[in-house]
């Protein structure tokens, strides 16, 4: 961490604090070098409307993704995009973004997968930012280009595939979409694209937790017992167990993956970012419908 | 690209994003954006007119209008914090404003694929403003159909 974390009391109750830093941190440090503020929205051009001083953007669909295979953004990727925003290995990042911090934990989990070791959430985001009136700005940053290392991305530590999810049977899995998309009476979110999916339901025995309950009304994350309250008592998920997050494209649950790794402590929590995308078209492997989680299938290795 | 059933207006707009770079194509939707017209009084106040298009991201809701003289308008609305929706909206009001019933119906149903904006803002999203295109055109039916 090359920039004193934010010690504000609320975040010494999560088990990893330095990941995440309150709106008046953040508003203290803009400007310090070896400090980039990344912001990452759903909406492509809210960026544009106005952004913190300084922040570069990094859009989801347009940087991270791989405009060829359904993947991220390789290595070599990864490193130009960084080194066009200023970022480079050594770099305090903190990325914010709208709907609760939805794209910005996504955007944060990327960041994982190449293992840069300093990013952070502005817990609150976007939504929280302004309604402090903090400053916002339409100047478009000129970051000095930086020299950001190709670093190849790993894919098995926080990451799972549809193999690992049938391998996975038996330990507990997450659902963070919403109610209809878990029990199959829709396949995707009410006012959402449908990005197809040829059955609606769920992964059998998967724990239907949407991922909004993590987040407070003012966007910012709720306290380390609400957080306990809802994974632990309600899912039913105990220290120490391996889990996976899915959703529909593995962005919802980025932010659940944020939650139980970050927050609450969980060491081995992967997001399969196929999802019900791929799960829900995917021949020869089983569902299942209605409210219930249903029984484990065996495991397939 | 030459296409004998697009009107000249919407053909207009799509060179205008054709001729730009890719990263300028966003700086142009966000003018559109900017641009979509406040709803005129006579449906202001009567928000029970307007049909959400449910595809898109964040909400938009869209009427459409024929005139006496057989003329389309599309109105729109959809809220500040949702730009890119809105410049979905905006490029459709501004391009079908004035059309003609048959000229409308006759927009091919890819046109949002074809104005360069599937690269600078990913296929997923353009699915919005399909769905836009397509809600306009029943509107436009139905308005006929009466």
């Amino acid at each position: 961490m090359t920039i004193a974390t934010d010690d504000a009391s609320k975040f010494s109750e999560y088990a990893h604090p330095e990941r995440l830093v309150s709106t008046g941190w953040l508003a203290d440090h803009l400007g310090d070098a070896g400090l980039v503020v990344v912001e990452s929205d759903e909406d492509v051009l809210l960026y544009e409307t106005g952004h913190i001083p300084g922040a570069v953007k990094i859009d989801w669909h347009t940087d991270l993704n791989d405009p060829v295979q359904r993947d991220y953004v390789d290595g070599a990727g990864f490193a130009k995009l960084l080194s066009e925003k200023g970022i480079s290995r050594e770099s305090t990042v903190v990325i914010y973004g709208d709907k609760n911090n939805w794209w910005a934990a996504y955007a944060l989990w990327v960041f994982t997968l190449f293992g840069h070791e300093d990013v952070r959430l502005l817990d609150g985001g976007r939504d929280l930012w302004i309604a402090e009136g903090r400053e916002l700005t339409t100047d478009p940053p000129h970051p000095t280009p930086a020299d950001y290392p190709t670093v190849e991305r790993d894919d098995t530590t926080v990451r799972a595939f549809k193999e690992d999810v049938l391998a996975h049977f038996g330990h507990p899995l997450i659902d963070v979409r919403s109610p209809e998309e878990y029990s199959g009476e829709r396949t995707h979110m009410p006012a959402y694209p449908d990005e197809g999916a040829l059955r609606g339901g769920h992964i059998p025995s998967a724990a239907s937790v949407p991922w909004a309950r993590a987040a407070a009304p003012d966007a910012t994350f709720k306290s380390r017992d609400e957080l306990d309250a809802i994974y632990l008592d309600d899912a039913g998920l105990t220290a120490g167990d391996d889990v996976i997050a899915y959703c529909r494209i593995g962005e919802r649950s980025s932010h659940t993956w944020f939650v139980l790794t970050h927050l609450l402590g969980f060491e081995n929590v992967r997001n399969y970012d196929g999802s019900w995308t791929e799960w829900g078209s995917a021949v020869r492997v089983p569902i299942a419908t209605g409210s219930e989680p249903g029984e484990a299938p065996t495991p397939r290795s | 690209m030459t296409d004998p059933t697009l009107p000249a207006q919407l053909a207009d707009i799509r060179d205008e994003f054709l001729e730009l770079e890719v990263r300028e194509r966003l700086q142009l939707l966000l003018e559109f954006s900017n641009e979509l017209p406040e709803l005129p009084e006579r449906y202001s106040e009567h928000p029970d007119l307007f049909e959400q298009v449910v595809e898109c991201q964040s909400p938009v809701f869209i009427f459409v209008e024929v005139d006496d003289d057989d003329r389309v308008h599309l109105f729109a609305t959809a809220p500040r914090e949702a730009p890119t929706t809105r410049g979905f909206a905006s490029i459709l009001a501004q391009g079908l404003d004035g059309l003609s019933v048959d000229e409308v119906l006759g927009v091919p149903a890819d046109f949002p694929l074809t104005i360069g904006l599937t690269e600078a803002v990913s296929p997923l999203r353009i699915r919005g403003m399909t769905a836009l295109l397509g809600r306009a055109q029943r509107q436009v039916r139905e308005r006929v159909s009466v």
